[in-house]
């Protein structure tokens, strides 16, 4: 046995074990990373059926469960029978019909459209929830400590919020992280984004003192109490990402 | 210690002998970890208020404590004792690396729960504990089965403070309705039961973890320190 005390020992072992730890983990992760994705683009979809107001309580019947999102046992299928191939990826005013919508990196192609010239990917998604279309449009920003991401789903008309879904990687648990939980998104049902024909987005306001959400068509909802900047996050979301799609749904509404 | 430790194993212990029988029920109840040494206190309180988030805790640190105890045995020998706390530390930083990449391959609603906790295991003091004091100086086996026991005390804690308070928090076990359903007023709700809320906020959780102390020490006085 070697003496274990000496430095040249010690250096050896040490990156010796960095090497095979490193490998192994290595190994592991290409193995299982389908697996991981394949799981992630479930709950893609599990949110985007949430934001269209299709619940594990739509399927299930009971009211308790319209807090939480569809199986992800099912979420494919559920998928399949309201949005389908109903999917889109639009370029400034341009919509081009898809199934690889779940294929464009939202965060990516923001950081591409920082290039001159750069004609930015949009993925959207529109459902149809009792003969009604909803279009379902992925946002993703930032928030205090992280990113914070979320699906909008507007309205047959294009203008009125018909449910929304938020979801953050490290907000503070009971303040920035409150944006997951149902007093916070609820607000944004039946919010217009327009001020008559101006686009306005939706603000996450401290001094709204609307704590019912009774004016709907002041673009304004209730902030969260000690999550300023997660709740600013939310707004640049809105104001930003949603405003994109702008072009194309001017076409839409004018067909 | 550790060459009276290895004379004693060529002597050919059967596998299950009284003494390896000791390490693994031990710290279930005499010297559990969490009520007699008061280790891994915080996911104690953090994880517990579901029984399946429990039994899942228990069993990763079970598969983390285990499996790292023996590894450590093997390389007890050759691991400079300059960096052997760093050595400790990255063998369980890759076991806690390989469990999170596990769940969220095949339980991935799990693991969206789990998540911070699952890394948390890494800073688990039942588990440098045990590698520092066990794992270093004793053989594979018998560091197996130090890790089985230890991590079944730990999660025998876990599961029995995650039955109480699923119970009395959300009347549920395991997500079953076993006391009737609340809105519906059947069972148990129908003589006008109501769950307990604070249940499911941490402090329940101590004060849980206090009355299992309290049991236990009253039933074994030599447990009570002077």
């Amino acid at each position: 046995m070697a003496n274990t005390e000496k430095n040249s020992y010690t250096l050896l072992f040490a990156i010796g074990m960095v090497v095979i730890v490193g490998s192994v983990l290595a190994g592991l992760f290409g193995s299982l990373n389908g697996q991981i994705k394949e799981n992630q683009k479930k709950e893609k979809k599990q949110n985007i059926l949430f934001a269209m107001g299709i619940t594990k309580a739509t399927i299930s019947g009971n009211a308790d469960d319209a807090g939480s999102p569809v199986d992800a046992i099912e979420a494919d299928a559920i998928f399949t029978k309201y949005v389908g191939d109903n999917q889109y990826i639009i370029e400034g005013a341009k919509a081009t019909k898809t199934n690889k919508a779940f294929a464009v990196n939202v965060k990516k192609e923001g950081q591409k459209a920082k290039e001159a010239g750069y004609v930015r990917k949009l993925p959207l998604y529109v459902g149809n929830v009792d003969g009604k279309k909803a279009y379902v449009v992925p946002l993703y920003g930032k928030g205090l400590w992280d990113a914070i991401w979320g699906y909008v789903a507007l309205e047959a008309d294009l203008k009125t919020v018909k449910g929304a879904f938020f979801d953050h990687k490290g907000e503070t648990p009971g303040l920035g992280a409150n944006i997951k939980e149902s007093f916070f998104y609820e607000d944004f049902k039946g919010e217009s984004i327009y001020n008559g024909a101006e686009y306005k987005g939706i603000t996450v306001a401290k001094g709204n003192n609307d704590p019912t959400n009774k004016r709907k068509g002041d673009n304004k909802v209730d902030a969260i109490a000690g999550a300023t900047i997660t709740g600013d996050g939310v707004t640049a979301m809105i104001k930003t990402d949603l405003k994109m799609y702008v072009p194309y749904f001017e076409t839409v509404k004018a067909n | 210690m550790a060459e009276v430790a290895e004379k004693k194993e060529k002597q050919k212990e059967p596998l299950f002998s009284k003494k390896n029988k000791g390490l693994m029920t031990d710290p279930l109840f005499d010297n559990n970890p969490i009520t007699i040494q008061v280790l891994g206190i915080c996911s104690a309180l953090a994880i517990t208020a579901q029984l399946k988030a429990s039994i899942v805790m228990a069993l990763a640190v079970m598969f983390v404590l285990a499996m790292g105890n023996v590894v450590i045995s093997l390389m007890r020998n050759i691991i400079p004792s300059k960096i052997r706390i760093i050595v400790q530390l990255v063998i369980v930083a890759a076991l806690v690396i390989i469990v999170d990449l596990v769940l969220k391959a095949y339980a991935y609603e799990l693991s969206k729960q789990l998540s911070v906790f699952v890394g948390l295991i890494i800073t688990n003091c039942i588990i440098m504990g045990r590698f520092e004091a066990f794992a270093l100086g004793n053989g594979p086996w018998k560091s197996f089965l130090d890790g089985i026991g230890n991590a079944a005390g730990y999660g025998l804690i876990l599961i029995i403070v995650g039955f109480f308070r699923e119970l009395l928090g959300s009347g549920t076990l395991l997500g079953f309705k076993v006391l009737g359903d609340p809105i519906e007023k059947t069972g148990l709700y129908a003589l006008g039961y109501e769950n307990n809320g604070f249940m499911l906020l941490a402090p329940m959780a101590l004060i849980t973890v206090g009355i299992i102390i309290w049991i236990q020490r009253s039933r074994n006085q030599s447990l009570i320190e002077s």
